[in-house]
C-alpha cells in the first residue's frame, strides 16, 4: 500500500472537474467538517465504514501536514481538497459504487522536493513524524509533487473491496428502504 | 473518595470546542479522562492537562480514552510526549477505554506494543 502514482489522473481524467472541491482555511477547528465530509461521500460512494474511517483519517494527516509544515500553523492559508470517484481503467467498480476514490489536497505553501517527503523510523519513539506513514499505511497510492510555480498536491487513491462493501451498501440500502 | 475535577477546555481561534478533558485524584492514580475528537485541534489542549497533572509527578497516572471516539497522529505525539516524561518522573502510565478506531491508529504506529494498553479503568488501576 501507499506506492507512488505514476499517472494520477490517468483514471479520472486530469482535466475533468472534481465531483466535490472544498476550500479551507488553514485553521485546525475545520478538519472535523472535512473529515466528516470526506468520510460521508464515501460512505455514499460504497465503502465500507472502516475504510470510511481510514480515508477520513488520510485526509486529516494531510490537511495537518500542511497546516503545520506548509504554512508553519498560519490559520489564514487556503487548502483545497478534491474529490472524484474513479470509475473502470481496471479500478473495477460498477455504474453505482466506483471501484476507487481520488482525492487531491492542494496547497499554496512552500515547495519541497517529494523525495524528501518521507515518515520517519518507527523505531524511534517520539513525538510527532507518524502523518506520512499513517497516509501511506491507510491509502493504497499516494503521490506528492510541485503543484506548478507555488504549492505542493498530494494525490491519494483508495480502493474499494467490492464484495464486503457492496454487501454493506446493499445492506444499508434495503434497511433504508424498510426491506 | 475521588476528587472529582472537571476542567473544560476551549479551542483556540473559535468558539467554545466540544472538546473536553476532566481529571479524577483517585488513591494511587490520577485518571485523565479526555472527552471528544482528539485532532490538531484538540490536542493541545489534552498536552496542557496532561502536562499540568504531571508536575505533581503521580505514582500512577491513567487516560481513559472511553470517550474519544477518534485521534490523529497529534493526539498519538500527545500520548508519546506524555510517555516520556511519565518515564522521567518514575509515573505507571496506563491507558485504557480504547475504541477500535483509535487502537487501529497506535496500531498503524506501531506504539500498540509501547504503550501498556489495558480495556477498562479498573485493570488501569493494577496494570
Amino acid at each position: 500500500m501507499g506506492e507512488k502514482l505514476e499517472n494520477p489522473g490517468a483514471c479520472a481524467s486530469a482535466v475533468d472537474p472534481p465531483q466535490i472541491r472544498l476550500q479551507l482555511m488553514s485553521n485546525p477547528l475545520y478538519l472535523s467538517g472535512a473529515r466528516e465530509l470526506v468520510s460521508a461521500v464515501a460512505k455514499r460512494l460504497g465503502f465500507v465504514d472502516e475504510a470510511c474511517g481510514k480515508i477520513a483519517l488520510a485526509v486529516d494527516e494531510a490537511l495537518c501536514n500542511v497546516i503545520r509544515h506548509g504554512y508553519g500553523r498560519d490559520p489564514n492559508r487556503p487548502i483545497w481538497v478534491s474529490i472524484w470517484p474513479v470509475h473502470g481503467c481496471g479500478c473495477g467498480g460498477s455504474d453505482v459504487h466506483p471501484g476507487a476514490l481520488k482525492i487531491v489536497i492542494e496547497d499554496e505553501a512552500r515547495q519541497v522536493d517529494p523525495a524528501v517527503i518521507r515518515s520517519r523510523d518507527l523505531e524511534e519513539i517520539r513525538p510527532g513524524g507518524l502523518g506520512v506513514h499513517i497516509i501511506r499505511a491507510v491509502m493504497d497510492e499516494v503521490k506528492y509533487e510541485k503543484r506548478g510555480p507555488i504549492g505542493m498536491r498530494l494525490t491519494m487513491i483508495k480502493r474499494r473491496h467490492e464484495e464486503a462493501e457492496d454487501d454493506q451498501a446493499d445492506g444499508a440500502r434495503k434497511e433504508s428502504e424498510g426491506g | 473518595m475521588a476528587d472529582n475535577v472537571t476542567r473544560p477546555g476551549f479551542a483556540t481561534g473559535g468558539g467554545e470546542s466540544a472538546f473536553r478533558v476532566s481529571v479524577e485524584n483517585r488513591p494511587g492514580a490520577t485518571v485523565v479522562l479526555p472527552s471528544g475528537e482528539i485532532d490538531l485541534n484538540a490536542s493541545p489542549i489534552l498536552r496542557q492537562e496532561l502536562k499540568r497533572v504531571q508536575t505533581a509527578r503521580p505514582q500512577r497516572l491513567i487516560v481513559d480514552l472511553s470517550g474519544v471516539p477518534y485521534m490523529d497522529s497529534s493526539g498519538v505525539a500527545t500520548l508519546v510526549e506524555a510517555m516520556q516524561i511519565a518515564r522521567k518522573n518514575s509515573t505507571r502510565l496506563v491507558l485504557c477505554g480504547m475504541q477500535e478506531k483509535v487502537l487501529s491508529i497506535f496500531e498503524i504506529a506501531r506504539l500498540d506494543t509501547v504503550f501498556t494498553i489495558v480495556p477498562d479503568a479498573t485493570g488501569a488501576m493494577t496494570a
